[in-house]
C-alpha cells in the first residue's frame, strides 16, 4: 500500500488541494458563526472574542426574551410544525406522482414541465401571488392553508425529481415478477415497490424538511400570524442584535446535522441489512 | 444428503426422487400449449409476432430459438400474460387463457435477470406467492423450504439475493416460479447471465427438473447449442414467424429452409441446379473422390478443435463453406490456408431446402 501511495501522480495532490480549498470556501463562513456563538457576555457581533462563554446559549434556552432575542422558541415551533406537514405531504404527493408517471397519460409532459418551472420562478413573486389570490377570494391566509401551499411550490418539485430518478432506475421486471406470482396492485406497491424505493422516499422526506425550514421568500407573505425561523432571524439581524443570533445558527446546524445523519444512518442500515443478513 | 448439500451445493444436481406430490395432476389433454395464429402488432406496420401457430405436446421441453428481434421473447411474454395479444389465441391444457391475468393462466415466468426481490431473503422470495394469498407464515415457510430443497438451496434460505452467486440466484428464481405449481414454466434466456461452465451444468439441471416435474418448459434462447441440447420440441423463429418447429434432431438433419440451416450452424448452404441444398459440415471433406459432389475453393481458415478440425473454404461465387473433419482425416491431407482445394460430399447427404416463407407445425 505504501508503495502505491508513493506512486500518486502530481495531479492527485493538485486536485486534493483544490477540493480542500472548496471545503474551506464552503464552511469557513459557518465556522466564524460557530466560534462567535461562544462570545463572552460582554462581547459583540464581530471579532475579537471578548472571553469565551456559553452565555448566549443560556439566553437562547432561557427563552425569556431580551438581549436581542425575539420569540425564537415560538418561531422554531412554527417552523417545525410547518416542516413536518410539508415533508409528509411532499413525500406522499411525490411518490403518487412518480407512480403515475410510470405510465404515460395525456398531458404528462405539460404537468412535468409546470412542476419544474415552479422551481425557477422567483419565490418572492410566487408568495406574493398566493397571498394576492387569497386576498382576492376573501380567504384568510394561515399557516395550514396558504403557508403549506406556498412551501409545497418549493419542496414538491425537488421531491418529484428525486422520485423520477428513483423510479427511472426501478427494474420493471420486479413488478412483473410480483404480478406473475399473483400479487394485486396494492400488494405490488406495499410488498415490492415501496420497500425497494424506500431510501429515495426517505431522501424526499429529509430534503423537504430542510427546504421547508429554510424557506422564507414564499413563506413570509403566506404564513399568517407569527414568524417562522428564517423570518425571525432576518428580523433579529436588521434590529439591534447580540451574539444570540450565532447561538441560533450553531443550534440550527446541530439540529440539521442530527436530522441528516439520522437519515443517512437509517438508509445505511437498510443497505447493510440487504448486504449482510446472517446465515441460518 | 445433508452433508453433500452443504459442502458442494452446485455439484449435486440430483433431484430427490421421493417427491411425488410436486408432480402435476395429469389430465386428458393432448397438448400442454397451443398457439393459434398468435399475433402481436405494435402498430399497423410493425408485427412483432405474425400469426404463429404451434402445438407443444405434453411434458415437453420446448426451446424458442432465433436471432434477436425475431419475436421469441414477445411470444413468451404473451404466453405469460405480460404482453397483450393482438390477435389469435393461446390454449393451455385445452383451456383458452388468451386474455387471463398472469396468475390465472397456469403459467409462471422466470425472468432473464431473475428479478428476485432484493429486500427479501431467498426463503421470503420463494414464499412470496403464498404470502400474497395469505397462507399462514408457518405453512408458507415450510412449503418454500421444500421447494428450496428441490433446487438444493435450502442451506442458503436466509441469504438476500445479492449475497448469492448467479447460479444460486437462478435456483431461487426457479423455486419461486415452481411453487406456484405452473402447468407451463416459461424461461426467458435463463442461462445467458451465467459463465459457460455453470451454463452447461444448469442446463442439465433444468432438463432434469423438467423431467422430474413432468410439466412443459418453454425456454427462450439465442444459443443453438443450448436449444439442441435441451429441446424435445425446437422452434426456430425469424422475422416474427416460425421457420420450423420440430424435434431437435429433425431440425438439424432436415432444416426446412436456408435460414434454419444457416442459423442452426454446422451446415453448408449451396445453390445447385436451381435448387438450394444443405450439406452438413461434418459430412464434408477436403479432397475429391469417385462419386462425390464437390466445389472448388480456397482455404481461408483452419481451426483445430481437438477431436475435429474446422476448415473454412471460400468456394465458387464467394460462398463460405465449412468442412468439419476428424483430426485424423485432416492431418492426412493437412491443407494450409491459401491452398486450392475441393470440398466434397456424398450426393446422398444433400438435403433440399424449402422456401423460407413456409411455416411448419409440430406434429
Amino acid at each position: 500500500m505504501a508503495h502505491q501511495a508513493n506512486q500518486r501522480p502530481l495531479s492527485f495532490y493538485l486536485l486534493s488541494s483544490l477540493m480542500a480549498a472548496l471545503l474551506v470556501f464552503l464552511y469557513a463562513p459557518m465556522v466564524c458563526v460557530y466560534i462567535l456563538s461562544f462570545q463572552g457576555p460582554d462581547g459583540g457581533m464581530s471579532f475579537p472574542m471578548v472571553g469565551w462563554s456559553t452565555h448566549w446559549f443560556e439566553v437562547l434556552f432561557r427563552g425569556t426574551g431580551g438581549q436581542g432575542m425575539g420569540d425564537v422558541p415560538g418561531s422554531f415551533r412554527r417552523s417545525m410544525r410547518l416542516a413536518a406537514f410539508v415533508s409528509v405531504l411532499s413525500m406522499v404527493i411525490a411518490v403518487s406522482a412518480g407512480m403515475a408517471y410510470r405510465r404515460s397519460f395525456p398531458g404528462a409532459n405539460f404537468v412535468f414541465y409546470s412542476a419544474i418551472t415552479s422551481m425557477v420562478l422567483p419565490g418572492i413573486f410566487v408568495g406574493f401571488g398566493i397571498a394576492l389570490t387569497f386576498n382576492l377570494l376573501g380567504w384568510q391566509i394561515n399557516w395550514f392553508s396558504s403557508g403549506i401551499g406556498a412551501q409545497l411550490t418549493w419542496s414538491l418539485p425537488f421531491g418529484l425529481l428525486i422520485m423520477f430518478i428513483v423510479l427511472g432506475r426501478f427494474n420493471p421486471a420486479y413488478e412483473e415478477a410480483a404480478t406473475d406470482l399473483g400479487a394485486n396492485a396494492s400488494q405490488r406497491f406495499r410488498m415490492v415497490i415501496l420497500p425497494i424505493i424506500l431510501p429515495g422516499v426517505i431522501g424526499i422526506f429529509v430534503s423537504s424538511i430542510t427546504s421547508s425550514y429554510e424557506e422564507s421568500a414564499r413563506t413570509q407573505l403566506n404564513v399568517g400570524l407569527g414568524n417562522t425561523m428564517p423570518m425571525e432571524v432576518t428580523g433579529l439581524l436588521t434590529g439591534s442584535s447580540t451574539p444570540v443570533l450565532f447561538a441560533i445558527g450553531t443550534m440550527t446546524t446541530l439540529v440539521m446535522f442530527v436530522f441528516i445523519l439520522g437519515a443517512v444512518a437509517l438508509m445505511g442500515s437498510m443497505a447493510r441489512r440487504r448486504a449482510a443478513r446472517p446465515d441460518s | 444428503m445433508q452433508l453433500k448439500k452443504r459442502d458442494a451445493p452446485e455439484m449435486t444436481p440430483e433431484i430427490p426422487s421421493d417427491e411425488p406430490r410436486l408432480r402435476q395432476v395429469t389430465k386428458g389433454h393432448r397438448f400442454d400449449v397451443e398457439l393459434v395464429a398468435l399475433t402481436k402488432a405494435y402498430n399497423a406496420k410493425t408485427l412483432a409476432v405474425d400469426a404463429i401457430s404451434l402445438r407443444i405436446p405434453r411434458a415437453s421441453y420446448c426451446c424458442l430459438l432465433g436471432p434477436s428481434g425475431c419475436g421469441k421473447t414477445t411470444t413468451l411474454r404473451m404466453l405469460a400474460g405480460h404482453e397483450t395479444v393482438t390477435d389469435g389465441a393461446i390454449r393451455i391444457h385445452d383451456e383458452e387463457i388468451t386474455h387471463r391475468a398472469p396468475i390465472d393462466r397456469g403459467t409462471s415466468m422466470m425472468f432473464q435477470d431473475y428479478a428476485l426481490f432484493p429486500h427479501l431473503t431467498a426463503l421470503e422470495n420463494v414464499a412470496f406467492s403464498l404470502k400474497v394469498r395469505q397462507v399462514p407464515r408457518k405453512e408458507r415457510e415450510a412449503q418454500a423450504r421444500e421447494y428450496l430443497e428441490l433446487v438444493q438451496m435450502d442451506h442458503l434460505a436466509n441469504r438476500l439475493p445479492n449475497q448469492l452467486s448467479g447460479g444460486q440466484q437462478q435456483r431461487v428464481a426457479l423455486a419461486r416460479s415452481l411453487i406456484t405449481r405452473p402447468k407451463v414454466l416459461l424461461l426467458d434466456e435463463p442461462l445467458s447471465a451465467l459463465d459457460p461452465f455453470l451454463r452447461t451444468r444448469m442446463r442439465a439441471e433444468l432438463k432434469r427438473i423438467q423431467k422430474e416435474l413432468g410439466i412443459t418448459f418453454v425456454h427462450v434462447t439465442h444459443s443453438q447449442e443450448e436449444a439442441l441440447a435441451l429441446s424435445d420440441v425446437m422452434v426456430v423463429m425469424n422475422d416474427a414467424k416460425i421457420m420450423q418447429a420440430a424435434p431437435a434432431r429433425e431440425i438439424f438433419e432436415t432444416p426446412a429452409n436456408a435460414f434454419v440451416a444457416r442459423f442452426i450452424g454446422g451446415h453448408n448452404v449451396i445453390g445447385r441446379d436451381g435448387k438450394t441444398i444443405s450439406v452438413r459440415a461434418d459430412r464434408c471433406r477436403i479432397g475429391t473422390g469417385p462419386g462425390l459432389n464437390s466445389i472448388a475453393g480456397e482455404v481461408t481458415m483452419v481451426e483445430y478443435h481437438g477431436p475435429f478440425v474446422q476448415v473454412s473454404v471460400c468456394g465458387e461465387g464467394n460462398t463460405d463453406l465449412t468442412a468439419m473433419m476428424s483430426d485424423a482425416a485432416y492431418f492426412e491431407e493437412s491443407p494450409r490456408i491459401g491452398s486450392k482445394v475441393a470440398l466434397s460430399w456424398e450426393p446422398a447427404v444433400e438435403h433440399v431446402l424449402g422456401p423460407e416463407a413456409v411455416a411448419f407445425l409440430a406434429k
